[in-house]
């Protein structure tokens, strides 16, 4: 038996579901904005006022990543000075990790800033990729997956640290370059990341991401006056697992203390949320209204046939 | 066969020796029983041993400086003095018998998780030694540059891509914009 649905019931019905998905959209938003992120999820404090610009980390990620040889030796410190559209060096599809030097005037020697992957707790580029090409591993790494990627580059607009990067050497294997903390290779079998195996001055303090966040603020603490009192990253963007302690205040290193503390994920969940519903009840909605609005016309041009014919 | 004389003998040699050898309540550490140089070469891979001149540093700086309260002198810190003021020699003064060379791997970070442990922060052997030493030379002047202390090796210079393994156009990339 087969029951009858009236065209005015198809409507109501289809009304109902719209309004229903817009108002139940707060529901699982919620849930997930609570995620503080993986419990044992690991993490890296880089301590400022301990990096000496030595560039140990980045040769040993280079070699750790088999990224392209370096165009200048890894002990060839000339490569601070160089600018590039006005700004320091940044990661790029041959470096998932760059130094770079900063002078204070208020302070007589350098300081030196480590950039890489922060490794969010909610990535942003994991949100933002469509085909999800990004996973948040339990052990804290934000991976990558060339198979699926598209090229598309939407999480290099969507990263808050402007860190993934685009191999555009290669017509053939293009692909997103970035940190993925030695997830494969390391990480996954409880061992450091290269770069913090490497770095002689302790100035990466690797363990898991609730202690080494203890420890930073014991840090903090049992040294009065050494550093300011703001471990960046804890909060940050719904916070990340590389965290950051300075002497000086961080904008004067150039890391924006602008972002928000929630994921970027919260600001764009309830659009994201709607995308599929528009997808799949739109274009049976207006082909219906469409239908129904021509309905008459076809009528009588059906109507104006049987009597032409007849 | 043993007679009573042998064995009266041997209890009073290990008496003596035992009485001798007894550091006594609350020894420290004389600077005259401090080795004179010392190669510290537990770690060299991509960097050679460095020949650590002791005696020089002993001139320098007290024990505490580097050795904290192991060497039963005090510690340097009154942070350290919270718990450590006034205790004694400790069995072993050596860097590597506290710091672990393996100061990130699975098994130590495990035992930091230990909820009694004040030390959560020590510092790993390659940590230590750089910090403290580089530290200190940083403040009063001592050499800082990586081969001030240890010559790099041919594994070094390949992971540094320098040396014999530099790459060919080092130097005449990227001139600098500003």
């Amino acid at each position: 038996m087969k029951e009858k649905i009236s065209r005015r019931s198809f409507f109501k019905g289809g009304l109902a579901g719209t309004v229903a998905a817009s108002v139940m959209k707060d529901g699982p938003a919620k849930a997930a904005h609570d995620f503080q992120g993986y419990p044992d999820a690991m993490g890296v404090i880089v301590d400022l006022t301990r990096c000496v610009g030595c560039r140990s980390c980045e040769a040993a990620c280079n070699k750790e990543q088999k990224l392209p040889r370096p165009a200048e030796p890894f002990d060839d410190y000339s490569v601070f000075e160089h600018m590039e559209h006005g700004q320091k060096r940044r990661t790029d599809e041959a470096h998932y990790t760059v130094v770079n030097k900063y002078e204070l005037p208020e302070i007589d020697h350098p300081l030196f800033r480590k950039i890489q992957c922060n490794h969010c707790n909610e990535p942003a580029c994991l949100t933002s990729c469509f085909v999800n090409a990004y996973t948040k591993t339990p052990e804290g790494a934000v991976i990558y997956n060339p198979k699926v990627c598209v090229g598309c580059r939407t999480c290099m607009v969507a990263c808050p640290f402007y860190i993934p990067a685009f191999r555009y050497s290669s017509a053939f294997h293009a692909r997103i370059m970035k940190c993925i903390f030695c997830y494969d290779t390391r990480l996954k079998y409880g061992k450091p990341p290269a770069c913090v195996e490497a770095c002689p001055q302790e100035a990466l303090t690797f363990g898991k991401r609730k202690e080494i966040l203890d420890l930073a603020h014991h840090r903090i603490r049992e040294n009065p006056g050494k550093y300011v009192d703001y471990v960046y990253g804890e909060h940050e963007v719904g916070g990340t697992s590389w965290m950051y302690l300075s002497s000086v205040p961080f904008d004067k290193l150039g890391m924006d203390m602008h972002l928000p503390r929630e994921p970027i994920l919260k600001f764009v969940k309830d659009f994201l949320a709607i995308v599929p519903m528009v997808l799949t009840i739109w274009p049976a909605l207006f082909a219906g209204i469409h239908l129904l609005a021509t309905r008459k016309d076809a009528m009588q041009q059906q109507r104006n046939d049987e009597n032409g014919e007849g | 066969m043993l007679t009573r004389k042998h064995l009266a003998q041997a209890a009073l040699t290990l008496a003596v020796g035992a009485l001798l050898s007894w550091p006594g309540p609350g020894r420290t550490m004389d600077i005259s029983d401090a080795p004179e140089s010392i190669e510290i070469d537990s770690l060299s891979e991509l960097y050679g041993p460095v020949a650590f001149d002791h005696l020089m540093h002993t001139d320098m700086v007290r024990c505490a400086e580097c050795h904290h309260h192991t060497t039963g002198t005090g510690p340097a810190s009154p942070f350290c003095g919270r718990c450590h003021e006034g205790t004694e020699e400790a069995e072993t003064v050596a860097c590597t018998d506290c710091h672990p060379a393996k100061r990130f791997y699975a098994e130590y970070l495990k035992t930091l998780e230990n909820p009694e442990l004040y030390h959560i922060d020590k510092p790993g052997l390659k940590g230590a030694y750089h910090l403290n030493c580089r530290g200190c030379h940083a403040k009063v002047g001592g050499p800082t540059g990586c081969q001030d202390c240890h010559e790099i090796t041919k594994a070094g210079e390949k992971r540094f891509d320098t040396g014999t393994f530099a790459p060919p156009a080092a130097g005449r990339h990227r001139p600098a914009d500003h």
